[in-house]
């Protein structure tokens, strides 16, 4: 038994968490989200290099919610998921103990955010490298060409929402699209539709967005629709200095501002 | 060669800068480019992005966005606010290669009635050059066509 | 009426092209990372080597967007335009998998559920489906345990089996089918004596028995088995998207100015939104009961009304699931504990 299991079992048994939020075996060799209420289920959990997939989104699952106290298995990009869920008042001190694993192999149990916040401190967070370069090779495109790239990934969208659903930040009770008076964004899953959806989604998680790429995994449609929230986190890296979901008290880019804010397109 | 496309050209501006001093630019006598059509917000805080996008797939052809200097907003701090969201929506349009030449963002005070009628002439005379809003256009015609 | 004749391998690029002088091809295109049913003009444009499109092939019966009367508000008041329906093209989809062409008898039997759809009949009626039979198979394909196969002719109104050298088996099994051999028949060699076909077919393992799947199924309503293996599903709609029969739809009006249109969207019972009441009551309150229904539908609202199950196995739904939520697995579980 490894040591995840053995304290997800204490958790279990102390009546610290009731429910321990990690990865099981899934289908043929793959990992799926695993919850562990009991001693067997905890013996259950797996953690391995395959285990990439951002947790953070079950904290707030009306079927998982209710069971607090969480506790949850962590990656680097769950405790950024959590963190920016703290520092959106989603989550608050005392509501999870987070078991992240280290680039070593070791559980560390935090039971605090603060002690999460410790453990980002000496991280660097840096996008995939695939990523990465299809954000270059998109960005030394012409315009006209970056047009026609996007369109034709639109058209195979099918407006599932898998996108949002998988992404930790998009909690939202009722979303945009939800919102039919007005209907700002056609529900039709039509190429203009698609596109001003994903453009929403998009600017609704600019200065949010914690780069895990979720979305982009999820599509079932294998539409890159990650680098669209990815991008604008680099570019708010970049002009503004801030990065989300490393510390708690950081506020968010787009609601705030400095009288001094630099642009160079406003005449 | 003549171009006689007349642009269809939405402005979203605030009610006290950019409405007054398109206001003065009319009381002043100043003739500008009659292509552009004025949607009167409160704030420059309130112009929602979408509608930006609602605005060319309703056929426009070039936005201008316009509102109080920086350090003059009635509310203190609405356009400061729209300036880091104008940042970075520029950002994402020019990424998936929606034309950032369509979009004007300035600054006109309510005393600057002359620098509407320029704002609005350049804007105007800018876009003749571009043509119409094709692209765009077509994918939101799509579903009305077949 | 199923007819055996053999189609060699100079001669499948030879019938795309004779077909798509008349009417519009459409068939498997490799696009960056997906596979998808798309518009071809010669053979060469195929995807080979895989085992199933992303997409199903529903929506060339049931697409994500249906317009299905278009309207005009003026000052006398509303005039309504039907869709016409002659202009609903003449396809043939080459390629299809057999289970996506077995999905459309499910299909049909929605659709003509009293009353009968006349849009989605002209659809089906004016595309002719070439299947090709599998080859290959991976972990998720269980058709077999739903009884279709690799190799099944449900649905297909010609099927080719692709066999060692290359050369393709085809069986002629429907009018349609024979109205595509009309217009080449040269194409089509005569054979004599059994061509083994089943030699060529992937194999697939049986997962489960389903001789009494409905039963269990029924038997396992009111337990907690659904809310279980639904606690990690995220309630998005890909699992419905992909399916070859999940046919819910959503109605929508969408407007410009004084016209407008109604339309028909895909809609899935995976969603919250699907069932919630304007009250805000939902009778679908968690992702298990919603779960529950999908299963339920499937295997046994729909076999009981319409004598068909809503799954032929083709396992899209399990292959591109976010959170591996397994339809196989489940079903099997099911059977076991009841």
């Amino acid at each position: 038994m490894g040591a995840i299991n053995e304290i997800a079992a204490r958790l279990l048994e102390t009546g610290e968490a009731k429910v321990v939020i990690g990865y099981g075996e899934g289908s043929f060799g793959s990992v799926r989200p695993a919850f562990a209420r009991n001693q067997e289920e905890a013996e259950k959990l797996i953690y391995d290099k395959r285990c990439t997939q951002n947790l953070a989104m079950y904290v707030y699952k009306k079927e998982i919610s209710p069971l607090r106290k969480l506790a949850i298995v962590a990656n680097v990009s769950t405790l950024r998921g959590i963190i920016r869920l703290a520092s959106e008042n989603q989550i608050k001190n005392g509501d999870i103990i987070t078991l992240y694993i280290n680039e070593l192999g070791e559980v560390i149990e935090c039971k605090a955010l603060s002690e999460i916040e410790i453990c980002l401190a000496e991280i660097t967070p840096e996008i995939k490298p695939e990523d990465k370069e299809l954000i270059d090779k998109l960005d030394a495109m012409t315009p006209q060409e970056r047009w026609n790239f996007w369109i034709s990934e639109m058209e195979s969208c099918i407006k599932c929402y898998a996108c949002r659903q998988a992404c930790p930040l998009c909690y939202c009770t009722q979303c945009a699209v939800e919102v039919n008076q007005p209907q700002w964004i056609p529900v039709a899953a039509n190429t203009s539709g698609n596109l001003e959806w994903h453009i929403t989604r998009a600017m609704h998680l600019s200065g949010r967005c914690v780069e895990c790429g979720q979305c982009g995994e999820a599509c079932p449609v294998n539409i890159p629709i990650h680098l669209l929230p990815i991008k604008l986190a680099e570019e708010i890296k970049n002009i503004y200095g801030t990065v989300s979901g490393m510390k708690i008290q950081e506020s968010n880019t787009l609601s705030t501002f400095k009288p001094d804010d630099k642009e160079n397109f406003i005449g | 060669m003549e171009n006689d496309f007349e642009p269809k050209i939405v402005a979203f501006v605030c009610n006290w800068c950019t409405y007054a001093g398109a206001d003065l630019t009319g009381t002043s006598r100043i003739k500008y480019s009659p292509n552009v059509k004025i949607i009167r917000f409160p704030c420059t805080g309130r112009i929602d992005f979408m509608l930006l996008l609602k605005a060319f797939s309703n056929g426009a052809d070039g936005v201008i966005v316009s509102g109080c200097h920086p350090n003059d907003c009635h509310y203190t701090s609405g356009n400061f606010h729209a300036r880091r969201r104008w940042v970075v929506f520029r950002t994402l349009l020019d990424f998936m290669g929606i034309d950032i030449n369509r979009i004007t963002f300035t600054w006109v005070s309510a005393a600057e009635g002359a620098k509407w009628a320029e704002v609005v002439n350049t804007t105007a005379s800018k876009i003749k050059e571009l043509g119409p809003y094709e692209a765009y256009r077509k994918i939101t015609n799509e579903i009305w066509e077949s | 009426m199923s007819k055996i004749k053999k189609l060699s391998k100079e001669s499948f690029p030879l019938l795309i092209k004779k077909i798509s002088e008349t009417q519009h091809v459409y068939g498997p295109v490799s696009q960056g990372k997906r596979i998808s049913y798309q518009r071809i003009s010669s053979a060469d444009e195929l995807a080979s080597d895989f085992i199933i499109p992303d997409m199903s092939a529903k929506s060339f019966v049931f697409p994500k967007i249906e317009k299905l009367f278009s309207y005009t508000k003026n000052k006398d008041g509303v005039e309504v335009q039907d869709i016409n329906l002659d202009n609903i093209p003449h396809r043939v989809v080459v390629g299809i998998r057999p289970c996506d062409a077995a999905g459309m008898e499910s299909l049909k039997a929605i659709f003509s559920w009293d009353p009968s759809d006349p849009i989605f009949e002209t659809r089906l009626k004016r595309t002719t489906f070439i299947g090709l039979a599998c080859n290959q198979a991976d972990d998720y394909c269980f058709c077999t345990s739903l009884g279709g196969s690799p190799g099944d002719t449900k649905g297909s109104d010609i099927l080719l089996t692709k066999t060692d050298t290359g050369d393709y088996i085809a069986e002629i099994l429907t009018s349609k089918g024979e109205k595509i051999v009309t217009l080449a028949p040269d194409l089509f060699q005569d054979v004599e004596g059994d061509l083994q076909k089943e030699k060529f077919l992937a194999n697939v393992p049986k997962r489960f028995d389903n001789s009494d799947l409905q039963n269990k199924i029924n038997a396992a309503f009111n337990t907690d088995v659904f809310d279980e293996y639904a606690m990690r599903c995220m309630g998005c709609s890909a699992c419905a998207f992909v399916c070859p029969i999940c046919a819910c739809f959503d109605i929508q009006d969408e407007t410009k100015g004084s016209k407008g249109q109604r339309v028909r969207l895909w809609d899935s019972c995976g969603a919250k939104l699907f069932t919630l009441h304007t009250s805000g009551h939902n009778p679908r309150e968690t992702q298990g009961a919603r779960w529950r229904q999908r299963l339920m539908h499937k295997f046994s609202y729909m076999p009981e009304r319409l004598e068909v199950r809503g799954c032929v196995g083709c396992g899209r739904c399990s292959r591109r699931c976010p959170v591996d939520m397994n339809i196989a697995e489940s079903l099997n579980q099911l059977i076991i504990d009841n």
